[in-house]
C-alpha cells in the first residue's frame, strides 16, 4: 500500500492508549458507500470502483489532530480495519520544493496556492484514492479545507479555489478540532516554545507582534471554516477538552458512521 | 500579450525570432517567455520516481504553478511597465495538453483563470507529416513525457509522439474559433508567414505605443 512520507515531528504526547481498543468487539465489515467528488473529480477515476472510508481531521496546529488520529489508528486496527494515513506537505512530487519555498517566501499567492494543490493532488492520486480502492480506512490529517481557509483569509477568490478543488473526493466524515486561539498558544509553547511563522500568518501583516497577529489571524481561520460549514459539510468538534473526551466523541461518530447507523 | 502556439515543427519559434527582432530594430520593449522553460517543472518531471508518480492531475497542476510563478513576478510587472510579451506557447498549450491526458476541460480553463488571455494568438497550422519531418533533423529522440509516452499511446516513442501531437493539433482545431487564434499556414515560406505575422501585430497591437523613451 502506498503511503505518504512519514511525517518527521513529534507526537510525544501520544502514549499509550487510555480507552479500550474494542478488541472484543466483532469485525464490522463495512458496507460500500456511495462516493462523489466535489466537481469534476480526477480523470479515468470512477467513484463506484471506491470501497473503504476516507475520514478528516482538520484543525490548527496544536489542536491535537496528529494525537488523536494516531489513537484513531489503534483503534480501527483494534476493530480489524486496514488504515493508511496522509497528511498535507508529505507528497514525494513536491514537499521539499515546497518546503523550500517556505522557506524563501518570494513566491505569489497563486503560485503557493497551486504548489499545494499540486502536493494535493499527488496523495490524492498516489495514497488517498489507491487506499479506497482496496478497501482502507484513509485518515486525512486535514484536507482542502485547511488550503482553501488559508488562502481565502488571504484574499483568493472563492470560486476559483472551489473550482480548483472540484477534483476532490468528498470524505464520508470530517471533523474539525476547535480549539480556542488562547489554548492553542498554550499548546504550542508547551510543544516547541514557538510560534509557526506561516501558522501565525506574518506573511499578512496583521501586527509586527508574532503573539497579536496569531491570535488574530487563527481568529479569521475559525470564521473561514465556518463560512466553508454552509457549502462543505464538517462536524465541529470541541477540542478545548481533554485529549480522551475528544477521542470518545471522535469514535462515537465514525462508529456509528462504520456501521451505517448515522450519517456523520 | 501576444501568443504562439501549435505543434512542435510547426516553426513557431522561427516567426518568434523574426517578430522580436523586428520590434527590438523599432525600439519597442519587448520580452520573450517560453512556456517550458522553468527548471521548476523539469525537476519535478525528471525525478526518476516521478515517471510513474505523475498523474494527469498532478502533471497539469506542476505546470500551472510554474506558469504562475513566472506570470504574477515577472510578465504582469513587465506588461505594467509597457513591455510586450511574446510568449512561445502559451496556457493553450495546456489546455490542449492537459485535455489529451484526459483532465476535463473546464477544470484546467478554471486553473489559468487569474491570468489574463493574450491580446493576440498565431496558430501555426501545418500537416502533422510536415512538422515530424522538420523536428526528426534535430531532436531525434522525444523526450517521456514530451511524446506522451504516459498516455501509453504506443510503447515506440516516435510512433507515441506521432500520435500525441495528432491529438493535440486536433485540441488547438477545437480551440482556433473559441479563442480567435489567428492561423498561419506553416507550410508556406517563412517570408511569407513573417509578411502576414507584422501586419497582424501592426493591425492588433500598434507597437508604436511600447517604444522605450527617448533619452
Amino acid at each position: 500500500m502506498p503511503t505518504s512520507k512519514p511525517k518527521t515531528t513529534r507526537n510525544a504526547h501520544a502514549g499509550p492508549p487510555a480507552l479500550p481498543l474494542g478488541l472484543g468487539e466483532d469485525v464490522v465489515v463495512l458496507k460500500p458507500s456511495i462516493k462523489r467528488f466535489y466537481g469534476h473529480g480526477v480523470p479515468g477515476v470512477q467513484p463506484e470502483e471506491l470501497g473503504g472510508r476516507l475520514i478528516v481531521i482538520e484543525g490548527a496546529d496544536g489542536s491535537g489532530r496528529s494525537t488523536q488520529i494516531a489513537r484513531l489508528v489503534d483503534w480501527l486496527e483494534g476493530t480489524g480495519h486496514a488504515t493508511s494515513q496522509v497528511g498535507l506537505k508529505r507528497s514525494n512530487l513536491v514537499s521539499d520544493e515546497l518546503d523550500e519555498a517556505k522557506h524563501r517566501n518570494t513566491l505569489s499567492r497563486t503560485t503557493i496556492s497551486l504548489f499545494y494543490a499540486t502536493d494535493f493532488a499527488d496523495q490524492l492520486d498516489n495514497v488517498i484514492l489507491p487506499g479506497l480502492r482496496a478497501g482502507y480506512i484513509v485518515l486525512a490529517d486535514r484536507y482542502i479545507y485547511t488550503l482553501m481557509a488559508r488562502d481565502l483569509v488571504r484574499g483568493m477568490d472563492p470560486e476559483w479555489l472551489k473550482q480548483l478543488y472540484g477534483m476532490a473526493l468528498v470524505p464520508d466524515a470530517v471533523f474539525y478540532l476547535h480549539v480556542s486561539p488562547e489554548n492553542l498558544i498554550e499548546r504550542n509553547f508547551a510543544k516547541d516554545f514557538a510560534l509557526d511563522y506561516w501558522e501565525s500568518g506574518m506573511d499578512l501583516g496583521l501586527s509586527r507582534d508574532m503573539f497579536e497577529s496569531f491570535i488574530e489571524y487563527q481568529k479569521r481561520i475559525v470564521e473561514t471554516f465556518r463560512k466553508l460549514r454552509t457549502e462543505y459539510e464538517f462536524t465541529m468538534v470541541d477540542g478545548d477538552r481533554p485529549v480522551d473526551a475528544v477521542q470518545e466523541e471522535l469514535r462515537k461518530r465514525i462508529s456509528a458512521m462504520l456501521k451505517d447507523e448515522t450519517m456523520v | 500579450m501576444i501568443a504562439f502556439e501549435g505543434i512542435d515543427g510547426s516553426g513557431k519559434s522561427t516567426q518568434i525570432h523574426l517578430l522580436k527582432r523586428w520590434l527590438e530594430f523599432r525600439g519597442v520593449k519587448v520580452f520573450h517567455c517560453e512556456w517550458d522553460s522553468s527548471d521548476f517543472v523539469k525537476n519535478a518531471t525528471s525525478k526518476v520516481r516521478s515517471r510513474e508518480l505523475l498523474t494527469p492531475t498532478t502533471f497539469s497542476l506542476l505546470h500551472a504553478t510554474d506558469f504562475a510563478d513566472r506570470y504574477e513576478r515577472q510578465v504582469l510587472p513587465l506588461l505594467r511597465a509597457g513591455y510586450i510579451v511574446l510568449w512561445d506557447r502559451y496556457y493553450y498549450t495546456a489546455f490542449a495538453r492537459d485535455v489529451v491526458r484526459g483532465c476535463p476541460p473546464p477544470w484546467v480553463r478554471g486553473i489559468y483563470d487569474f491570468a489574463a488571455q493574450a491580446d493576440l494568438t498565431f496558430f501555426f497550422k501545418a500537416p502533422l507529416e510536415l512538422c515530424l519531418s522538420r523536428i526528426r533533423s534535430d531532436r531525434l529522440e522525444p523526450k517521456y513525457f514530451e511524446a506522451g509516452m504516459d498516455l501509453r499511446l504506443s510503447p515506440d516513442p516516435r510512433e507515441s509522439f506521432r500520435l500525441f501531437q495528432q491529438r493535440l493539433f486536433e485540441q488547438y482545431l477545437w480551440m482556433s474559433t473559441e479563442y480567435s487564434f489567428r492561423v498561419i499556414d506553416a507550410t508556406k515560406p517563412i517570408e511569407g508567414q513573417h509578411q502576414l505575422v507584422r501586419r497582424l501585430v501592426d493591425e492588433f497591437i500598434d507597437p508604436s505605443q511600447f517604444t522605450y523613451p527617448r533619452r
